[in-house]
């Protein structure tokens, strides 16, 4: 079983201050830390699990700079055989559309049983990029993948609907399946295995090596442009409570008391 | 009259929500664009439903096919590509769901039509799509233009736009036989499964503790257990807390998991992603507690506490505990 993983090196902003920066269509970037994308950080532990099961091989593939490095090696050291990065000046603004191109492109060159990937970045949220290349490969895809149980030429998966609801879909391989999180328990990775995993080779693909055209990708092959980027109106703001631990939770018992909830 | 298209969302013989609002936005962009609203229903005997749907479009195309009875992203795609060439739409709307991500973007690749997703507005300027679009988890919003083409595919987020119950349309209803061919489907529905409850109703308890990311570890859970317990309530949590194991399934407030209306909810370390406040927003008050003075949680909360959870719930035990006493 041959595992082609795509992933995505974003920035991590659960916690962290957004800023925009003076183009007024990116965040501030600077500051930010970055790691691989929750979502594939899932889907690359499947497809480690699946390799460790069935025997294989895991490669792991990106779009993007120099930095991308930093979750490749990641991969590497939780698992995956190669690393691949793909990368060009000209891929500089591809939206979803224009990535799902150029990785569809790098990946018919590798051999390939299944493709995992997460179901959506935490940075652009589109959930596309899994559906896309599978259209693009002309093969079947599913997304939204909480368990996955190979059956020889085909796979039974369940998807994660709304409300709480799954249901188990069969789909016939080599297909892409986009994960959801939780599909399972992502590995903490030795300190041993890091190091081994800056030894590896990432093989470096650009426009010219994958055959493509300039139109075909960056903001010229794409189907979306950002225009502007801004903070979220605010609709309603909560009335803040202040002053120290012992006030707030005084302040927050008599809420209670008055509101007839204690 | 070119239509505008939506993709009518029924699971277990129920049209979902997410329909009808994409249908009352449909029905705003058709007035303004000179398109007709036209809901596509495909299923297996759900002529009722098409009943309900004309209620707010103007047409409604029904494909009725034993192969449509569940939703296949395989079936639909070819089906919506046989009336895409027929009836021309200028933009196909389908719900940002489960179903919606597993179908839009490659029947937007098949049809090379330029789509955006997750939109929660939707505006067009000279024949082109603008799109209002969330990012960072709902920390920015961002205004898109898609590439000029003749027609756009969007899906679009739940409750983004509000349901307008109007006058009802009375749209026709147009059967359209099913144009499915007969081919071995890559793709094959087998059941719906509901994992086993946990024992826990959270949609049940006047009073939720939800937590999120904020509490940090699984050792952390006791101990909110034991405020929950003091104010009577259950502990409910937001997705990544179910991700990691450190509660069950049936603890998900959410789209993904349950909507709860309490009468309070109090949100520990919750940063308030969309998915999470669309099963919480109802709630009679909402007090939150989070470290980011930016966490959207504090959009939709009445009272809210930027500081560490940590250092407010063990005084607010105490608190809650004198209280109990004064009133024994």
């Amino acid at each position: 079983m041959d595992i082609i993983v795509c992933v995505k090196h974003v920035p991590e902003t659960t916690e962290a201050d957004i800023k925009i920066d003076s183009t007024g269509k990116r965040i501030e970037k600077s500051g930010l830390v970055f790691d691989i994308n929750e979502w594939d950080d899932y889907a690359l532990e499947e497809a480690v699990r699946l390799k460790e099961k069935f025997g294989g091989t895991v490669t792991a593939i990106t779009l993007g700079s120099e930095d991308s490095d930093a979750t490749l090696r990641k991969c590497l050291a939780r698992g995956a055989d190669t690393a691949v990065r793909l990368s060009d000046p000209k891929f500089e603004g591809s939206d979803c559309y224009a990535t799902a191109k150029i990785l569809s492109r790098a990946i018919k060159s590798l051999p390939f049983n299944l493709i995992l990937t997460g179901a959506q970045a935490d940075d652009d949220g589109y959930a596309a990029m899994g559906t896309m290349l599978a259209e693009l490969l002309e093969i079947p895809h599913s997304t939204m993948v909480k368990k996955i149980e190979l059956t020889g030429e085909t796979v039974k998966l369940n998807r994660e609907l709304e409300g709480g609801l799954e249901e188990i879909v069969e789909v016939k391989l080599p297909a892409v399946l986009a994960v959801q999180t939780g599909i399972n328990e992502p590995r903490y990775v030795s300190i041993m295995g890091t190091r081994k995993a800056m030894q590896k080779e990432i093989k470096v693909l650009g426009l010219a090596e994958l055959g493509l055209t300039e139109n075909e990708v960056g903001e010229t092959g794409s189907w979306i442009k950002i225009e502007k980027m801004y903070l979220p109106p605010v609709e309603k703001q909560a009335e803040f409570l202040k002053g120290s631990p012992e006030e707030i939770a005084r302040k927050i018992a008599e809420i209670l008391k008055t509101k007839g909830l204690m | 009259m070119r239509p505008i298209l939506v993709l009518a969302e029924h699971r277990q013989g129920q049209i979902r929500d997410v329909t009808f609002e994409m249908l009352t936005k449909a029905k705003e962009l058709s007035q303004k664009t000179s398109t007709e609203s036209t809901a596509v229903l495909l299923g297996k005997d759900v002529k009722p439903q098409a009943k309900s749907l004309s209620d707010y479009a103007s047409r409604v195309l029904l494909v009725e096919d034993a192969r449509l009875e569940n939703f296949n992203a395989e079936a639909y795609q070819s089906v919506l590509s046989k009336l895409f060439d027929e009836y021309k739409p200028l933009l196909t709307m389908i719900g940002h769901t489960a179903f919606g991500v597993d179908l839009a973007p490659g029947l937007a690749v098949k049809l090379n039509l330029p789509l955006a997703t997750d939109c929660v507005g939707l505006e067009f300027e000279n024949e082109t799509l603008t799109v209002t679009r969330q990012m960072y988890g709902g920390k920015v919003n961002v205004t898109a233009t898609l590439r000029k083409a003749e027609s756009y595919i969007a899906t679009i987020r739940q409750a983004a736009f509000p349901v307008k119950r109007e006058a009802p349309v009375g749209g026709q209803i147009i059967e359209v036989i099913s144009p499915l061919a007969e081919e071995t489907p890559r793709k094959r529905f087998i059941q719906y499964v509901l994992p086993p409850p946990s024992g826990v109703d959270i949609t049940a308890s006047e009073i939720l503790v939800g937590v999120g990311r904020g509490i940090k570890d699984a050792s952390n859970i006791p101990t909110l257990e034991e405020l929950a317990k003091n104010l009577g309530a259950a502990l409910a949590c937001s997705r990544p807390i179910v991700d990691k194991g450190w509660l069950p399934n049936d603890r998900q407030v959410g789209s993904s998991g349950k909507t709860v209306r309490p009468k309070l909810y109090l949100a520990l370390g919750i940063s308030g992603a969309f998915q999470h406040v669309l099963g919480m927003k109802s709630s009679d008050l909402i007090i939150a507690v989070n470290k980011d003075p930016k966490a959207p949680i504090f959009g939709v909360a009445d009272y809210g506490v930027v500081d560490d959870l940590f250092k407010i719930v063990p005084p607010l035990k105490d608190k809650i505990n004198e209280l109990k006493a004064q009133k024994a």
